[in-house]
């Protein structure tokens, strides 16, 4: 299991890519490269933007499908973040895949 | 390079000020305004701004500024920026944390986190949640896109005012990069500026690849998700890039909301020849008594993109063939 705190390193406001993608690099592939489950801390983070989050989960929904989906889950997310996180998990599933598995968002 | 600031130039009539603007002689900006008076939008004084910044301070011919109004132009940081010295009588002191940000060149993304940062205090929004979030969402998807597509040698130039009258706060970026036109058509084959404008502002699509929920790090919906914020909003949204200009009209109060993927199907007017600006400005007013909940907002446009990306989907499909 890999936590991975998102406003350690984004802070309150989420909007910084360069972040999210050194996230991605360096924590998300590596934990789902083992098959590992990642939760997707969101504590203490009031705002995000689409470009963040699409940045943060965008390639490994196309790399690893199904594995991604499954594996990640995303804590302590408030309306706004769901809302954002479902966006992009919808639409990444939306243009790539048939199946539609749902990534789960949890309180 | 010439521009005019006029007695008023918001986005509900700016088109008189764009129309006037004249940008022969590159390498030289004059710069004259209405002598009674000066109310513009941010927009405008940024694009004067991202106009001085592309020619040397000695080849910026600035009218003094005789109008009541002069305080506010200085205050906003315009003369500071181009390199100009007000004239002495002129300067007041002022209060730093009055609801303006003035003129800031933002160039990497650290810039654009710190900004962002800061305009929420400037504009004394910490007690307002959901316009904060408004406001910090467009200024962050604009301040982005300028930074990854538009190879600004001069950055992103970015203002914002408080209106009390109109209870809204009003935001304008510009940049003299590649344009949007350049930039879409590194993928897709966009003939005129107002088409790679269309093709901007929907969702998922975007210069950086053809393939269907972009790249790692573009999604392109960022122009979408301002242009919707303020259309369920009822707020004014203008971009302009080379020739092409389109406004997104406000909607009357209590008007149905619906949002649009295409972007000629909202409430909007066009128009493809102004005079060319080499880059790219976009405009936003955001009412803050009509701000929606954010989540609210969200719900809808993940309606509207998930609608939109199916129907893209769908179109590619083969179609039977028939014969009888």
């Amino acid at each position: 299991m890999r936590r991975i705190n998102i406003f350690e390193k984004a802070g309150s406001f989420a909007e910084n890519k360069d972040i999210a993608r050194d996230i991605r690099r360096a924590e998300l592939f590596p934990a789902l490269a083992q098959n590992q489950k990642i939760i997707l801390n969101f504590d203490g983070v009031d705002a995000t933007t689409q470009s963040f989050i699409h940045a943060l989960i965008s390639d490994a929904i196309r790399q690893y499908g199904d594995k991604a989906l499954e594996n990640i889950t995303y804590h302590r997310c408030n309306d706004t973040i769901k809302q954002l996180v479902r966006i992009v998990v919808d639409y990444m599933q939306e243009g790539i895949g048939e199946n539609s598995p749902k990534g789960g968002v949890a309180s | 390079m010439k521009a005019y600031i006029p007695n008023s130039a918001f986005l509900g009539n700016i088109n008189h000020f764009l129309r006037n603007f004249d940008p022969a002689s590159p390498g030289k900006l004059q710069i004259t305004a209405n002598e009674k008076w000066m109310a513009v939008h941010p927009v405008v004084l940024a694009m004067i701004a991202a106009l001085g910044s592309t020619v040397e301070t000695r080849q910026i011919e600035c009218m003094r500024f005789v109008s009541k109004s002069k305080n506010y132009i200085i205050r906003m940081g315009l003369l500071d920026f181009l390199g100009l010295d007000p004239a002495e009588d002129t300067v007041r002191e002022h209060d730093p944390a009055g609801r303006f940000i003035p003129l800031k060149r933002i160039r990497n993304s650290d810039e654009a986190t710190q900004f962002i940062t800061d305009m929420i205090p400037l504009l004394h929004l910490q007690d307002k949640p959901a316009q904060a979030q408004t406001l910090s969402y467009i200024a962050s998807e604009l301040l982005r896109n300028v930074i990854e597509h538009a190879q600004a040698e001069h950055g992103a130039i970015i203002c914002a005012q408080y209106y009390k009258k109109s209870n809204s706060i009003g935001i304008g970026i510009a940049d003299t990069g590649i344009g949007i036109k350049k930039a879409i058509n590194q993928s897709y084959p966009a003939l005129t500026d107002m088409e790679a404008i269309r093709l901007a502002l929907q969702p998922g699509i975007t210069g950086t690849t053809k393939r269907e929920g972009g790249t790692p790090e573009n999604a392109g919906a960022g122009l979408f998700f301002t242009k919707s914020i303020a259309s369920v909003n009822k707020d004014f949204f203008i971009i302009y890039s080379g020739k092409g200009f389109y406004k997104l009209l406000r909607k009357p109060t209590g008007s149905r909301t619906v949002l649009f993927a295409d972007p000629f199907q909202d409430k909007h007017s066009k128009d493809e020849t102004y005079p060319y600006w080499k880059g790219t400005v976009v405009g936003v007013d955001i009412a803050l008594d009509r701000t929606r909940e954010f989540s609210k907002l969200l719900e809808l446009i993940r309606e509207t993109y998930g609608k939109e990306i199916r129907d893209r989907r769908r179109a590619r499909y083969k179609k039977p063939r028939f014969t009888s």
